[in-house]
């Protein structure tokens, strides 16, 4: 029940925050969201559960009711939590609340509706962080959309009605491209399902209980589902070439819509990767280990060339967060403990990082009212603290040691050298880490230009320390970056615990 | 614990007509009430009577329904007056459809006639139309059908062209009418056919004689005439014509209505007719018309999708956007098999005309809602509406992608359930033309929410007054629409219980 609650809560405390007064709508809605953030570390200290929540493990604070009966397949409202999705639920909760606080600077007008829409979204990203069953899961999946349409298109910048039809266009035809591959291979399990909840057809699919389905025999249809389904969520990660809709979204989003955006919800797509694709057809993602750990190493190497070539604080930002996410997919197709296990050690610490660096990229131009490398230099001297949780925040985001990011990009290379699913698995491994020499120097030549040097600055905004509640929130991100990165073990054990059922049986 | 009482004793059968019967006498009520109180405040007296009315045979037809009466547990179908009409558990779901968007249309006019004259006359016109409409969903005969028919269809031809001085609501009301009085002609002629070659309107009979291989020909012929006249009753292709113009002028709650409610009843009696008088299996060859309903559900869906994209006035685009939600509900018949699961598909499409009760009345109340306002026709005009009046532009939000089928609102369900019903049926092809015009459709409806939320107003306007009924009909409909969805399960199981007794 403690899901419904967490869920429920959420919702209603976006109901109130909509109708209330916008003078009061920024500190209502913080101290709301307070709430799910408390539930979510108590349903942590509780967690008890053990294994993978779709290859029989044990499942934590379940639910399983029928929903409603359709032509021999039932739908049920079937949450629950494991290892791989409880620090989800963590993050999603956190980010949020610190989110919000970091809006009450920039955002102005229809604050309500905008503080609203923030736990519109959050009530429906826990939905898809526990829904265990393919329906309640997909109506939170495409529900998230919504509230994040709204919030590039009515707070975002100038260009910002292209950047929001473009975001839900594409992740809407990525959407329908998924929901289709995954109907057919349902479809194509025939009697061996009675109902869509994900455990029973995660189990039937590695059993090999898959038939034919439109006159495709089951190898292929099980390629092609593998496909669509990896198409689909490669958008939201999102992976070169599919990238292109995130830096125009992320430009133009206000930047606590940015910080939700590149802390979250691209963790929906690498978690939906590893639910779906990796956990119930590791056959397949194993005998397509060539093109996608290609796709994951060029992600790495390309995104991270794009941002050195940007002059917008937030757009390199943004391209390493492509970057970011292609070690995730080079960690899931490893197949290791400390492959899969790492890349979702990292889908956190890229969560609290790069939500780091939005939002202290947002500190600086609530200031600056800029964000281009070349107008300002010297910041430093007039905002040591934002200046210093930025250095720090890149440092994580090089991966310096005992911060969150070291954990997960160490824990992810170590696992994909080790790997055994293709020879070259290692040759892939070093192309990748080409990107951190790549990512330390942009970040170190943006912060040179920007933050250090002779001060100077063209704008006409006098420069002083940002107010306290902009700069708690970094604060906070940062001091949990630390933690994480000096006792990953309160994550990383029940990470490795959920993952270890994937990595064996199943035509692996 | 609701069996009890009507299955002890299947007490006398015209009560079952009740809900029908209590829709006629509401109207009655109101031309009454209209000859002794001719004052000002009778408007709100007359609003709460239909919309009471409606909802008292709301719940008559739900309690019938959740009694049994007329279903299979409580001993089958209840025939009258020599199989005239027939009361089960489609005719009463059906009725649930016409009751509850009858209500919503009373409320919401209680505002949009406050300025008129002839009120007593509109409501009643509504009402009697609903009569007609839930006679229709029960006729078991081809007279009853030609008769109930005309008794939906004539008030409608009144109300269509209600604002007299208005030049576009004469010009639809005439277009409707002219276009109707063809169809029905045209249906009249096709139950000739059909009645020469069978011997009997009476649709059992006629199943029972269809079987005359001499006269296939002419039965042929008969059954596409036929077809016709559903066409035009359901706003199909190819009698779609008189849609997009008599919604656009029609006041908005009567759009509303013909599109919600009067397009289900002719789904209803199109059902039944086909279902029940030419059976799958027992026709000749030749007279097949499942394969004219699948061509005209893909027809129907993608002209109806490609015309509503073009448009540049929201009520013309959902009044095209109606015309594609007829060819997804068309499916119910077009994917129809001998042997099938025939009972599943029927059911989907009627459950989804249910939603699409709720959805589609919620988007044309908020366009009498608009128009109440003053508030310009097009795209542009919208801009900026969320600033102005939040409440309701979420409620239109929610129609907006409830009618694309993005969750979480009801119509995503229903479209689910209506697309798998075909796939399970063996018409996948017909389910992914579906789903492509689905997605498509997020396009046009998508352009009002952006409008609305994301453009800043292109001009002044203000907005002096929130009227209750509308807002209350608004707020319900969305309500309705979000519901739905968690409570998708009852509906659907009991649509495809229902259905599945008619094969």
């Amino acid at each position: 029940m403690i899901i419904e609650a967490l869920i429920g809560v959420t919702f209603l405390a976006a109901l109130v925050v909509f109708v209330a007064p916008d003078e009061y709508a920024g500190k209502l809605a913080a101290a709301l969201s307070a709430l799910p953030v408390l539930g979510s570390l108590w349903m942590w200290a509780q967690y008890d559960a053990s294994g993978n929540a779709l290859l029989g493990g044990s499942i934590a604070f379940e639910t399983d009711i029928v929903w409603l009966t359709l032509g021999g397949l039932d739908l049920h409202w079937f949450v629950g939590v494991d290892g791989i999705s409880l620090p989800l639920v963590v993050l999603t909760t956190i980010l949020t609340t610190l989110a919000i606080v970091s809006a009450w600077t920039p955002i102005s007008n229809r604050e309500s509706q905008f503080y609203g829409l923030m736990l519109f979204m959050e009530a429906n990203l826990l939905g898809v962080f526990t829904a265990l069953d393919f329906f309640a899961w997909f109506v939170f999946w495409e529900a998230v959309l919504v509230p994040m349409y709204f919030l590039i298109g009515v707070w975002g910048g100038p260009n910002r009605r292209y950047a929001a039809i473009k975001f839900f266009v594409y992740t809407n035809v990525a959407s329908l491209v998924m929901f289709i591959g995954f109907i057919a291979l349902v479809f194509g399990l025939g009697d061996s399902v009675s109902s869509m909840r994900l455990p029973e057809i995660a189990q039937a699919l590695r059993a090999g209980a898959l038939g034919g389905f439109a006159g495709l025999d089951a190898a292929t249809l099980k390629t092609v589902a593998f496909v669509a389904t990896f198409l689909g969520f490669a958008v939201k990660v999102p992976v070169a070439p599919l990238h292109t809709w995130l830096p125009d979204a992320h430009v133009e989003a206000p930047t606590p819509v940015s910080v939700m955006l590149a802390g979250v919800l691209l963790k929906m797509g690498t978690y939906a990767l590893l639910r779906f694709n990796f956990t119930m057809m590791p056959d397949v993602a194993t005998a397509l280990v060539v093109p996608i750990a290609g796709i994951a190493v060029i992600s790495v190497i390309y995104g991270a060339m794009l941002a050195l070539a940007q002059q917008d604080l937030k757009r390199i930002v943004a391209y390493s967060s492509v970057s970011s996410m292609g070690y995730v997919i080079l960690g899931l197709v490893a197949y290791t403990t400390y492959g899969v296990g790492g890349a979702t050690f990292q889908m956190i610490a890229h969560g609290l990082i790069s939500g780091l660096m939005f939002m202290a990229v947002g500190v600086i131009y609530n200031t600056t009212h800029t964000r281009m490398v070349g107008d300002m230099s010297g910041i430093a001297d007039r905002m040591p603290v934002t200046a210093g949780i930025f250095v720090a925040g890149a440092f994580g985001y090089m991966g310096l040691p005992l911060m969150a990011g070291f954990a997960g990009e160490f824990f992810i290379f170590k696992g994909s050298f080790a790997s055994t699913v293709h020879s070259a698995m290692p040759l892939f491994t070093a192309a990748a880490m080409f990107g951190i020499v790549i990512v330390a120097g942009y970040l170190l030549f943006a912060m040179q230009r920007t933050l250090f040097g002779p001060f100077s600055f063209d704008g006409e905004y006098e420069i002083t320390n940002a107010p306290t509640h902009d700069v708690a929130p970094l604060a906070v991100l940062l001091l949990l970056v630390i933690v994480l990165g000096v006792a990953p073990d309160l994550f990383f054990g029940m990470i490795q615990d959920a993952v270890n059922p994937i990595l064996s049986g199943g035509g692996l | 614990m609701f069996d009890l009482a009507l299955q002890a004793e299947p007490a006398a059968t015209w009560t079952a007509l009740a809900p029908a019967i209590l829709l006629g006498l509401t109207g009655l009520v109101l031309l009454g009430i209209d000859t002794i109180r001719t004052d000002e405040a009778s408007n709100a007296l007359l609003a709460a009577v239909s919309a009471g009315g409606s909802l008292l045979a709301f719940g008559t037809a739900a309690w019938f329904l959740v009694a049994g009466t007329g279903q299979e547990r409580t001993g089958g179908a209840i025939s009258l007056y020599g199989d005239a009409l027939v009361v089960d558990g489609m005719s009463l779901f059906f009725t649930l459809i016409f009751t509850i968007v009858t209500a919503m249309v009373a409320v919401a006019s209680y505002d949009y006639l406050r300025d008129h004259e002839y009120r007593a006359e509109f409501y009643s016109l509504v009402l009697f139309a609903a009569t007609g409409m839930t006679l229709l969903s029960m006729a078991n005969s081809l007279a009853t059908v030609f008769v109930s028919l005309e008794l939906a269809s004539l008030p409608s031809y009144a109300l269509v062209a209600f604002l007299k001085n208005d030049k576009g609501s004469v010009e639809a009301g005439l277009k409707y009418f002219l276009i109707g009085a063809v169809s029905s002609a045209v249906f009249a002629f096709g139950i000739s056919l059909v009645y020469a070659v069978t011997g009997s309107l009476v649709l059992g009979d006629v199943a029972a004689a269809v079987n005359a291989p001499e006269m296939a020909g002419v039965l042929g012929i008969g059954v596409l005439m036929m077809i016709g006249g559903f066409a035009f009753k359901t706003a199909s292709v190819p009698f779609h014509f008189w849609a997009p113009e008599a919604y656009e002028g029609a006041p908005a709650p009567i759009s509303a209505f013909l599109s919600s409610a009067s397009k289900a009843a002719g789904f209803a009696v199109a059902f039944r007719v086909f279902v029940e008088a030419f059976p799958l299996g027992a026709l000749p060859a030749g007279v097949d018309w499942v394969i004219a309903f699948q061509v005209l559900a893909v027809v129907t869906m993608t002209l109806g999708n490609f015309a509503a994209a073009t448009q540049e006035k929201v009520k013309r685009m959902l009044a095209y956007s109606s015309i594609g939600h007829a060819g997804y509900a068309l499916i119910g018949l077009a994917a129809l098999t001998a042997g099938g699961p025939n009972g599943d598909v029927l059911g989907a499409s009627m459950a989804h005309l249910l939603v699409y009760g709720f959805m589609n009345t919620g988007a044309f109340l908020f366009i009498a809602l608009v128009e109440h306002w003053g508030v310009g026709r097009t795209f542009e005009d919208y801009n900026g509406l969320a600033s102005t009046a939040p409440i309701a532009a979420v409620a239109m939000t929610v129609f907006m992608f409830s009618l694309a089928g993005l969750p979480p609102f009801g119509g995503f369900l229903s479209k689910y359930a209506l697309f798998y019903s075909a796939i399970e049926a063996g018409f996948w092809w017909l389910a992914a033309v579906g789903a492509i015009n689905s997605a498509l459709s997020l396009f046009y409806y998508s352009r009002v929410v952006k409008a609305m939320w994301i453009e800043s107003p292109s001009g002044d306007f203000e907005i002096q007054s929130r009227p209750v009924g509308l807002y209350a009909a608004v707020i319900f409909a969305g309500l309705g629409t979000l519901l739905l969805l968690p409570a998708f399960g009852p509906v659907i199981e009991t649509a495809q219980t229902v259905a599945a007794t008619l094969f």
